[in-house]
């Protein structure tokens, strides 16, 4: 879409973008070239400039089991607390648009969990499911050895799935309810009229015409399963037991700042970039879809 | 609702009940915590029924991560990540839609990109850059010989050199640098009739004066609902604050949060931990529950 009235001096229009394109220049795009620049050489350990490796630091990354493990855990992590965000979400949206009485304050209450930063949510988590503390402390009382996050990389990997989903439920749920809103109640009525159930009307009107932001928070929720877990997985598991929870994020900013072996973590920041990347043009091939429902 | 259907109803309140409790247990379990003594918030199980302590946890919790400075700290950047996104992103819009000249989709695609990769993903050269915001520039000069020429022709070195690391801005800036408010503003400029352009034209308004007291005072709903979700968003920001302020006086209320966990062998003191919790928590709650309105529409329109 274009505008027909526009403004002659196009010099002012360009003055206009100057200070986006600056900030975006030195802060975007000069360090993900920097990027690619690191994870192609190596940094000689006393000064001394890079030299050019080719993509020895890829090779080394990915003969690492550390990496794998990392890999695989950010999957599992990604898979099961984006599901479990979004059925909760979809199915509290739903029941929710039926409006029944209270659903106004359904829809105030389940948003906050979104707005809560995730190191705080991630220190309250910590202490409801403490095994010697909080709740699941009770659950150990009854079968000793139940649970133990700080020992048990299962039990680790589950208690951050709780946080992350905790959040996302609250995110997901304002996209679904729009979703849902958007849908004309006129169609809600003649189906019924026609003798569906709401059983079938959510089968065969509501779903599919939601479907879009199914796809849209799909790929949001696995980005989002990314970077937002940084501050849950610091604050804890702090990547343990083990490195069970050791997320692709948290591996880098341990390598880069703790183990101060750039060329390993840039290497890596370029191969979590390629990853999004590829989410990203998955969503876009969505969009159409999208633009067409709205 | 269009039928009667009671037992479906039943179970939609069951549900929508449990969800409710889910959402709100941990808030009201972090409020109890605090509330509590070392002794009572150990107890397994603790005791719903809040304690007496609350006030003195909050006082311990306040002055052992010295949340007072911290939060001033958070205020202080959250607001400027905010003010930022709202200036800058409204002027490059304006940019973008109301002018003709070459090279305008470029921008637009080069904007537009950095949607893609977040912060967290390429922290490590961003804080190379913060560390020296004229690295890049220098780099460039050197390697087009533009400094070797300055450096002939008027004998000065060029050696640009700021850092940011421990600033408000080093904190800031990296966090504005990206597209999300621009398309925002885009889209709601193109709903601007075009009609209200000739006109304003036709009186004699040029760019400056049309965006200025025609088109900004028109976005105000979308100013709200970004400068909303940019406010958040920069207050819960973590790794990037957690990296660039190595110095306690920059330091944010959000990674202090750190300093509360009990460390294994010590007392357990979950009552100021969760103390220390509810504090963070609050700012940020109560700007969801007094903008809700602006939250939600923010939320909706930014990440479309």
């Amino acid at each position: 879409m274009e505008k027909r009235v526009t403004f002659g001096r196009w010099t002012i229009g360009i003055l206009f973008a100057v200070p986006q394109l600056l900030l975006i220049f030195t802060f975007f795009y000069w360090p993900a070239g920097q990027a690619v620049y690191w994870s192609l050489t190596l940094q000689q350990p006393w000064g001394g400039g890079n030299i050019w490796v080719g993509l020895d630091n890829f090779r080394s990354i990915l003969a690492n089991a550390d990496y794998w493990n990392s890999i695989t855990a950010s999957l599992v992590f990604a898979g099961i607390s984006t599901g479990l965000a979004m059925v909760v979400a979809l199915v509290l949206a739903a029941l929710t648009d039926r409006q029944l009485a209270g659903s106004r304050l359904y829809r105030v209450v389940l948003i906050w969990p979104y707005g809560i930063a995730a190191p705080a949510l991630a220190l309250a988590f910590r202490f409801i499911l403490a095994p010697e503390a909080g709740f699941m402390a009770v659950v150990n009382k009854l079968w000793p050895g139940f649970w133990d996050p700080g020992l048990d990389g299962a039990d680790a990997m589950a208690s951050i799935i709780i946080a992350f989903s905790w959040k996302y439920v609250g995110y997901n749920f304002i996209f679904f309810l729009a979703a849902f809103q958007a849908i004309p109640r006129s169609l809600i009525e003649a189906a019924a009229m026609d003798g569906s159930g709401v059983i079938r009307r959510f089968r065969d009107i509501q779903f599919p015409l939601i479907t879009p932001t199914i796809f849209f928070l799909l790929v949001i929720n696995i980005t989002e399963s990314f970077q937002d877990s940084f501050g849950i997985v610091d604050i804890m598991t702090a990547g343990g037991p083990a490195n069970a929870t050791n997320l692709m994020v948290y591996k880098i900013y341990s390598d880069g700042f703790k183990g101060l072996d750039y060329s390993g973590a840039a290497a890596q920041s370029i191969i979590l970039m390629l990853l999004i990347i590829a989410l990203t043009i998955v969503q876009f091939r969505f969009i159409e879809r999208r633009v067409h429902y709205r | 609702m269009v039928e009667r259907t009671p037992i479906l109803n039943f179970f939609t309140h069951l549900i929508l009940f449990v969800g409710f409790i889910f959402c709100v247990a941990p808030f009201v379990i972090v409020a109890i915590a605090a509330s509590h003594n070392l002794k009572d918030v150990n107890d397994v199980p603790m005791s719903l029924l809040p304690g007496s302590d609350f006030w003195v946890n909050i006082k311990t919790a306040w002055t052992t991560a010295d949340l007072g400075p911290k939060l001033l700290n958070s205020f202080i950047m959250a607001f400027g990540v905010a003010a930022g996104k709202v200036i800058i992103s409204a002027l490059t819009a304006f940019s973008i839609v109301y002018f003709r000249y070459p090279g305008r989709m470029l921008i637009f695609w080069l904007i537009f990109i950095t949607l893609m990769l977040p912060l967290e993903v390429r922290i490590v050269p961003t804080y190379a850059v913060v560390a020296n915001v004229f690295e890049p520039y220098q780099t460039i000069m050197d390697l087009t010989g533009l400094s070797w020429l300055i450096e002939k022709l008027s004998g000065v070195q060029v050696q640009l050199s700021l850092g940011l690391l421990n600033s408000y801005s080093g904190l800031i800036l990296p966090l504005v640098a990206t597209a999300t408010g621009t398309f925002l503003y885009r889209q709601f400029f193109l709903t601007v009739p075009d009609e209200l352009t000739e006109a304003a034209r036709m009186d004699g308004a040029g760019a400056l004066r049309f965006f200025v007291d025609i088109l900004l005072p028109l976005s105000r709903n979308n100013m709200a609902a970004l400068g909303t979700i940019m406010f958040l968003w920069a207050w819960n920001q973590y790794l990037w604050p957690l990296l660039i302020t190595t110095d306690q006086s920059h330091a944010m209320a959000v990674t202090e949060l750190k300093q509360l966990i009990p460390n294994v062998g010590g007392a357990p003191e979950w009552h100021i931990a969760m103390a220390g919790t509810l504090i963070v928590m609050l700012p940020p709650l109560f700007v969801v529950v007094l903008m809700q309105r602006w939250f939600v529409r923010g939320l909706i329109a930014t990440e479309k």
